[in-house]
């Protein structure tokens, strides 16, 4: 090792000096990467808050209470509370499993079969936008990753305007996610805390004000948290105003099924957009109408002018996917377009949907007629006119914390409840800890 | 007239990536001759994709299993995951995972774990807004690197010398030299084992210098592991440079990929490995790791991590694992010494010793662009510009047909 030193590090008269010197350095066995004064490149690095909503999960788990429930993170459970797998997709992995596929790296934008049915899920079999091949849909880590790659494509392309408009309030993560991409943010009026309801006029008055160009996120339908939709006359009125304002809208689509049970109707205010002229950007999820939530399948679509301009796009998207995971996982995608492209398996599909839908449309009346069993005088009707997964409960962050404390009902601090949370079996002790902590 | 008519109208064509490119080309080709020595997967002496024994197996097991289910893994992934994929890593007796002074993230694959890596280090680094620290990457190195850290926000990535087209071989003393005029604090991107493309790594003795190097200066150390287990046939042998940096007493990341050594490409499986001065700054760091995460993907994808999970935590799969992996080294051992042989055996002009000197799956074969071009063009042999070719791509059937096309072109294009 002194030879090396001083032949290769220090050719130099001190070479061997310091060749010596090293060796002791050695023998002595002083072995510190960093003097002391430096103890750790890590030391200024703060603790980070735990996540809202999947901290939620975290802290359930950790709490010892027998009668515990957890109606935080939106994951549908059946009435035992268990998750559900649903039988399509096991039909669809034993399927798979029969092919004997190869494990080969997929495309940069995933799996076509999967990304074309994707497209043909949301915008309708027929759609002119198909059919003209003016979409590109790239396959996306679910949701998420569906929206960080449709952020970070305005973010590079959309120049003219940094401004996104979120609904208030909105999904908690669209805010990090789009601050992170370099995009600012804004907000809309959207829920009435008065009605539990839409606040229709106040979103009218407040979309009308925002600048030209900017982007606008509109829950396709089941908005989270909220579980508030507009009616289609009112999204009817909203897609004239945005077209009037000319704002680029960015669809969230994470419940395609789920909010009605019914694919296509709720599909009905993305789709009506596209045929007003709005050439809208996407992003779909499957973890929860498919239950596929940790294979993390999901697509962004951006609806262009014409195919060569979805050309340029696509080979753009590719530019942003690469340098943050090459390409997309393939279970999932796989399991999706076996049930999308099977017709008996699509069938079936849809059927477990709409029996979801209906679980939990049914847990939403049972819940509301629990607290007027309780004694309840408030009023819940929006507990059954919101849609959805979730409930926005109206309960107020104190109350929220006494519910957790008190009863190890778990949920987010806005009030909001995962429906699908609810059961049979936990609706009645849900409905008494409520009561408890709104009389 | 809608906005987003105007925005996409602006938005240029870019150029496709290369090796995508030419995985595209070669299968247009209608050559019947036609091979392909370009991406960079696995192939049988059939030319086949190989699906690992042991992976069906593991397959077959978790579909039989009732018990599991497709729910959201944690935010870093799957614990079982993390903690046996560290082990490969840095070893099971490890004194930095027995201090309770190692964390890691599940993510998508390796270029997954090098991003969460690169997104981490430009926040929190050395102060915390680190997008004028230099990113060294080798010359040449895998060509994502560059994009990764470019993207995560790094504004000055900068080669640092390491392959000498002359000599064809290691050009330490370039290497080291820019570790000695890097600026202090930079962060060098280094390759564990198996250098892509060059498939030339230092020794352990040269890789202690760089070491010492890199301690004196306070450069940051960021191990790119994708080949552990494919360079030499063992693991352990694979790691030896990442475990002596942490025997060191590095802080540091190492971004591991299961793409090869399992063959679970489109799975994606990686993860990103931190080693830290103790557990203290290793559960900060993971917090942080968390938020990135959670803007980007949320959690990632459960089945490759399942599978690569229960094969390393039961003895038997996990014997058979390293069996299956023992395999594909030494069928990629057996091409480079035959692809050797041969061209010694033609006469072909030039030296070949690199060939069977270089590791992994990838040769730098010394072809120039205009040969490269003359092998593509001329005899429908894919390789990329650079004159990397993937070993895996050889097979006992083709292998005559590549060394005479090697010889014809290093003989008739200069």
């Amino acid at each position: 090792l002194a030879n090396v030193i001083a032949d290769f590090i220090m050719p130099c008269e001190a070479g061997w000096l310091f060749s010596v010197i090293y060796c002791l350095y050695l023998l002595l066995d002083v072995s510190i990467s960093l003097p002391d004064c430096f103890s750790s490149w890590w030391s200024e690095v703060q603790m980070g808050p735990p996540d809202p909503i999947l901290g939620v999960s975290e802290a359930y788990k950790r709490d010892t209470n027998p009668k515990k429930i957890n109606l935080g993170v939106g994951a549908y459970r059946d009435d035992q509370g268990k998750p559900y797998v649903l039988s399509c997709v096991r039909k669809a992995e034993a399927q798979i499993a029969a092919k004997k596929l190869d494990k080969e790296y997929l495309a940069i934008g995933g799996l076509g079969d999967f990304t074309k049915a994707c497209a043909k899920l949301a915008l309708g079999d027929d759609n002119e936008v198909i059919k003209s091949g003016r979409n590109i849909t790239v396959q996306t880590i679910s949701g998420t990753g569906s929206l960080r790659i449709g952020a970070n494509f305005l973010s590079r392309f959309h120049t003219e305007a940094r401004d996104v408009y979120l609904p208030k309030p909105s999904w908690g993560n669209h805010t990090p996610i789009f601050r992170d991409a370099g995009m600012q943010l804004k907000a809309y009026t959207y829920y009435d805390p008065k009605t539990c309801g839409f606040d229709f006029q106040g979103a009218l008055n407040d979309i009308s004000k925002i600048p030209e160009k900017s982007v606008i996120m509109l829950h396709a339908c089941a908005h989270n948290p909220t579980g508030v939709d507009p009616r289609p006359e009112q999204w009817k009125e909203i897609a004239d105003l945005v077209k009037k304002r000319n704002l680029l809208v960015f669809f969230d689509m994470a419940y395609q099924g789920f909010a009605s049970g019914d694919i296509d109707r709720d599909a009905w205010a993305v789709r009506y957009f596209i045929e007003q002229g709005h050439n809208i950007v996407l992003s779909q999820s499957f973890a929860k109408n498919m239950g596929l939530y940790g294979e993390r399948v999901g697509g962004f679509t951006v609806v262009c002018k014409d195919a060569e301009e979805a050309k340029r796009v696509e080979s753009q998207l590719k530019i942003l996917i690469r340098p943050i995971y090459s390409n997309p996982p393939m279970n999932g995608a796989r399991i999706a377009a076996t049930i999308l492209n099977t017709p008996d398996l699509y069938k079936e599909w849809l059927g477990e949907v709409h029996g979801m839908a209906n679980r939990i449309i049914t847990m939403r009346e049972l819940l509301v007629a629990n607290l007027k069993k309780e004694g309840s005088t408030r009023n819940w009707k929006h507990v059954i006119d919101q849609i959805g997964m979730f409930c926005f409960t109206g309960l107020k962050p104190e109350q929220v914390e006494r519910l957790t404390k008190e009863f190890s009902v778990y949920m987010t601090k806005d009030g909001r409840i995962s429906m699908a949370g609810v059961t049979s079996g936990n609706v009645g002790y849900l409905a008494q800890g409520i009561h408890a902590v709104t009389k | 007239m809608p906005a987003s008519r105007h925005f996409c109208q602006k938005v240029p064509q870019a150029t496709p990536v290369a090796v995508f490119k030419l995985s595209n080309d070669f299968k247009e080709d209608p050559n019947p001759m036609k091979v392909n020595l370009g991406v960079g997967a696995y192939r049988t002496d059939e030319g086949q994709p190989w699906v690992l024994p042991v992976v069906k197996k593991v397959e077959k097991l978790i579909v039989a299993d009732n018990r599991l289910n497709h729910e959201y893994l944690p935010i870093l992934g799957l614990p079982e995951f993390r903690s046996s994929a560290s082990k490969i890593a840095l070893g099971e007796d490890s004194p930095a995972i027995q201090e309770s002074r190692v964390g890691a993230v599940q993510c998508l694959g390796g270029t997954g774990a090098l991003k969460m890596g690169a997104e981490f280090l430009r926040r929190w680094y050395n102060g915390n807004d680190n997008m004028k620290t230099p990113v060294y990457v080798s010359a040449p190195t895998w060509e994502n690197h560059n994009s990764v850290f470019a993207n995560a926000g790094f504004k000055d990535v900068r080669p640092y010398k390491y392959w000498d087209a002359e000599k064809r071989g290691l050009d330490l003393d370039g290497f080291l030299g820019d570790l000695e005029t890097a600026p202090k604090h930079s962060i060098f991107v280094l390759h564990a084992c198996a250098h892509n493309p060059t498939g030339t790594d230092p020794t352990h003795v040269e890789w202690m210098q760089v070491a010492e190097v890199m301690k004196r200066r306070k450069l940051f150390v960021f191990f790119d592991s994708a080949y552990q287990g494919f360079a030499s046939g063992c693991l352990d042998k694979d790691a030896w440079a990442v475990r002596n940096f942490v025997t060191q007493g590095f802080e540091m990341f190492c971004a591991q990929s299961f793409s090869k050594n399992f063959g679970l490409y489109n799975e994606r499986v990686g993860n990103l490995t931190i080693v830290a001065r103790d557990a203290d700054n290793v559960r900060r760091v993971l917090s942080q790791m968390e938020k990135i995460v959670r803007v980007t993907w949320s959690n990632p994808p459960s089945q490759g991590a399942r599978l690569v999970a229960i094969t390393l935590n039961r003895a038997e799969l996990f014997a058979e694992w390293k069996d299956n992996v023992k395999t594909m080294a030494d069928r990629v051992l057996l091409m480079r010494a035959s692809l050797q042989a041969k061209l010694q055996a033609l006469g072909t002009p030039g030296t070949w010793d690199h060939i069977t000197q270089q590791i992994g799956m990838f040769s730098f074969t010394g072809l120039n662009p205009k040969q490269v071009e003359y092998m593509i063009k001329e005899r429908s042999i894919y390789l990329m510009a650079s004159g990397r070719i993937n070993m895996c791509g050889l097979t006992t059937k083709n292998i005559d047909y590549v060394a005479k096309s090697i010889h014809e072109t290093v003989v008739n294009v200069q």
